[in-house]
């Protein structure tokens, strides 16, 4: 049983981190276009800018 | 009416490829392109480099086709920045796929001042920042209606739609209680598995899922106690209220059971009952926010704006709220005015089918009163405004809607109904347990809580929470699909329990605009005359290229606006243009070649093509019928016979329209109301259901319940085949959780429920009522 010592606190660490990087995630914005990021996956990357 | 058969649709043009531009079938004698638009469309899109776009898109055929911008000044809207910078936001319409915002976002960052275009394609809303003068947006407007999309300024009403403060506050509820239901499962399965487990490692065990559980049931659980709360203060007892009270009950009993040192805690349940809740929540705020976006969009684009008269004689462009009373505007020929003004010039011929539901256009003479929402169908005029836009007669009908709205009996939602039985007889019980326990069964108080709460957490409605809501986010995503929006949230159960079907004429039961009828008229000469209406925006001659619609433009048209359109010798329009001394109703283009008689094209208002199919299928489904129409009686008796209605009244005011729906009420039927113009605005907010077809009047879509955004009919009866099924197998829903309730109840109340099996139960039968929701959104036929 001394490996729950470590273990449980690893888990909820890791679990913490997963919770914090999803409400990150929702306060940045990321979840507000889905349809759109579904399919901006797929687009290539920006051509070079012209220079004005 | 003897032009109800609709137009031979276009031939597809098999052997020849599409327009490279918007995919639509090519015009006899074209090559490569359908327009001149579509031309410039794609070099535009070609010499920025971003041809991939064409291999990518998946719109439909001539979806693209370039449009003009809105006559509207985007100067006025936009948002100066610090440094010289200035920010627009815009409403596009026509986004099929990721690819149209891909060529968004690159065709504005190929304009050398942008900063950043960015395209959401959930919102259809476009944000760009530039660096420049703010008279550049007009420009950039332009852009985007030459490559073929819809603009129009971002509304307040659109922000509103889009604004998700409570689903992000949702979907914030979501993540912690999925991440509190595992972490604890990840104990209490170790609790379960392990039976040789010593007692001081249990409790470490039970201590760890409190200290996870218990943050977690008070901030996931939140919007659960707001609403139940919000419930009681009004009096009123709803799921929520059981949610909650069995959510909180079970925490408290754990809490107590960790710090005695017992066996079974139930943080567990307690945590994955909120989870899945929020799940299902979730979705159905996604879904009523999908609908609520989408009815938005369609009334920012119908925006419209005004053109003002200067003193001086210039003119300008305006939006409709800043043009003020005593100011004169002027309507061109096929515009549509939006503001309440009395005529300044000696006659107007005005299209007022969406006030009165008239087919026919009236004549007004100077010094008339011209009602808000007519189109203009003659020449230009000039009018001097009455009434700011929120002090006209279309801002006072819809604060007559507003106050119809919340006079609207309170339909007593399927759900409501299940839980006003239910919880009373769950919270029962519960008492009746501990009671049991306590005084016969002479247990002590703490011990006779514990078979009491497991009461409550069996019956606590988690099956019962999601019957109802998983049939309709499942029904509505369907009938979204189907061009079907349901704008308020018991749209569904109202629509399942129609017995009656009232339907307006001009603009429901027919197309609302002018369609060619047959005439003596060859094809040759169609084809000839529609070279020149091609030229025009006036309804008719839009509705004469609509009838031969692979015409190309005849080179040299001169329109003489709201008289007709000339080319060489060729003369198309009104009788007076033409030098002929003949009467009309105002319905008919007369047509002049050189050395031929004129030919005269008559037009009418042709009723939608699917409309007998659709009045046939409504009968099928046992609802009555009648038309209540503003329209001459004779038209409307006309429409009537066609469509084999025993039942219509025409002539009528909005007044009486909205009376005979207080009439029907009364009389104990559950009338649908089906109608798009203002004049039927009323009458759509007393219906007990109401539903606009596509293209309906502001008024008429901020009344109704639902929302066609696909063209014809048919939707309706489809929607109330849905509706009915929806509402069949929410009650087979309601029926399966209380049968899972009648089983596990008794085994609470004999003490014998473990954690492990509460858990078990209320997954299982969750996940049967979601499986069986899925049902709701088969089309009807796969039955």
């Amino acid at each position: 049983m001394d490996a729950l010592i470590l273990l449980i606190p690893i888990a909820l660490f890791l679990g913490l981190l997963g919770l914090g990087g999803f409400l990150w995630a929702l306060r940045a914005g990321q979840y507000d276009d889905l349809d759109g990021a579904a399919a901006r996956i797929l687009f290539d990357d920006t051509p070079p800018r012209k220079d004005p | 009416m003897n032009a109800l058969t609709p137009l031979p649709p276009a031939e597809p043009a098999l052997s020849r490829p599409p327009c490279q531009h918007c995919a639509a079938a090519l015009p006899q004698g074209a090559a490569g392109y359908c327009c001149a638009g579509c031309e410039a469309a794609h070099a535009l899109v070609a010499g920025l480099g971003l041809d991939a776009f064409y291999a990518r898109r998946e719109a439909a055929a001539g979806e693209l086709r370039p449009v003009l911008p809105p006559p509207l000044d985007f100067t006025t809207r936009t948002h100066p920045l610090p440094g010289g910078e200035h920010r627009l936001e815009l409403l596009i319409s026509g986004l099929t796929c990721g690819a149209c915002v891909w060529l968004i976002e690159q065709a504005l960052a190929a304009e050398p001042d942008i900063l950043a275009a960015r395209m959401s394609l959930t919102t259809r809303r476009l944000t760009l920042r530039w660096r420049g003068p703010a008279e550049r947006a007009n420009e950039l407007v332009a852009v985007l209606a030459r490559l073929g999309f819809r603009v129009a300024p971002w509304s307040p009403a659109c922000l509103r739609a889009a604004d998700d403060a409570e689903g992000r506050a949702l979907l914030r509820a979501l993540g912690i209680a999925a991440f509190g239901s595992m972490n604890v499962m990840l104990v209490s399965v170790a609790v379960w598995a392990g039976g040789d487990m010593g007692d001081a490692t249990r409790a470490l065990m039970h201590w760890l899922a409190m200290l996870i559980a218990l943050p977690v049931v008070l901030l996931a659980g939140l919007p659960f106690y707001r609403s139940a709360w919000a419930a009681l203060r009004a009096g009123r007892l709803n799921m929520d209220m059981a949610v909650s009270l069995g959510v909180l009950a079970t925490t408290a009993m754990s809490v107590s059971e960790t710090l005695r040192g017992g066996t079974f805690t139930w943080f567990d349940g307690a945590t994955t009952l909120l989870a899945l809740l929020l799940a299902g929540r979730v979705l159905n705020h996604a879904g009523r926010r999908r609908a609520r976006q989408a009815g938005a969009q369609l009334l920012a684009l119908q925006q419209g704006s005004a053109t003002r008269l200067n003193p001086d004689g210039s003119t300008q462009t305006l939006p409709l709220e800043t043009i003020l009373p005593g100011q004169s505007i002027l309507v061109a020929a096929g515009e549509a005015l939006h503001l309440d003004a009395v005529l300044q010039d000696t006659t107007a011929l005005l299209d007022t089918a969406a006030i009165t539901g008239e087919s026919l256009p009236r004549h007004y003479t100077k010094g008339d009163a011209l009602p808000a929402g007519a189109t203009n169908m003659g020449a230009p005029f000039v009018a001097q405004v009455t009434a700011t836009l929120a002090d006209g007669s279309l801002a006072a009908m819809a604060r007559l809607l507003e106050q119809a709205e919340q006079t609207r009996s309170r339909i007593t939602t399927l759900a409501d109904r299940a839980a006003a039985i239910y919880l009373p007889t769950a919270h029962a019980i519960a008492v009746a347990t501990f009671l049991g326990w306590w005084l016969l069964g002479d247990q002590p108080w703490q011990a006779a809580l514990v078979p009491a709460v497991a009461t409550l957490i069996i019956t606590c409605p988690c099956g019962l929470a999601i019957a109802v809501p998983a049939v309709q986010v499942v029904a509505a995503g369907a009938l979204f699909r189907q061009g079907v929006l349901l704008a308020r949230p018991d749209a569904l159960e109202r629509l399942a329990s129609a017995d009656h079907v009232v339907l307006d004429k001009t603009g429901t039961l027919t197309q609302g605009r002018p369609t060619l009828l047959p005439g003596p008229h060859t094809e040759a000469a169609l084809r000839r005359a529609a070279t020149l209406a091609a030229a025009s925006r006036h309804p008719l001659a839009r509705a004469l290229h609509r009838a031969c619609p692979d015409a190309t433009l005849a080179d040299g048209v001169r329109e003489f606006p709201g008289q007709g359109l000339e080319t060489a010798g060729l003369r198309l329009g009104s009788a007076p243009f033409l030098g002929l001394d003949q009467h009309d109703d105002g319905m008919a283009l007369w047509f002049a070649a050189p050395n031929q008689p004129p030919l005269c094209f008559r037009f009418t208002d042709a009723l939608r093509a699917d409309a007998p199919a659709a009045i046939a299928a409504l009968k099928a489904q046992g609802l009555t019928l009648e038309i209540l129409s503003g329209d001459a009686p004779a038209a409307v008796a006309a429409v009537a016979a066609t469509l084999g209605l025993e039942h219509f009244t025409g002539g009528v005011t909005p007044q009486s329209k909205a009376a005979r729906l207080q009439c029907l009420a009364a009389t104990g039927h559950h009338p649908l109301m089906i109608g798009d113009g203002s004049n039927d605005a009323a009458a759509l907010a007393l219906a007990h259901v109401s539903a606009c077809p596509a293209g309906s009047t502001e008024l008429a879509q901020s009344a109704a319940d639902i929302v066609l955004t696909a063209e014809g009919l048919a939707p309706i009866p489809a929607a109330i085949a849905t509706a009915r099924r929806a509402q069949r197998i929410a009650r087979q829903n309601i029926g399966l959780s209380l049968a899972y309730n009648a089983l596990a109840v008794p085994l609470a109340v004999a003490g014998l429920v473990t954690p492990l099996l509460a858990a078990a139960v209320m997954a299982s039968s969750s996940l049967i009522v979601i499986l069986n929701a899925l049902r709701a959104g088969r089309p009807a036929w796969t039955r």
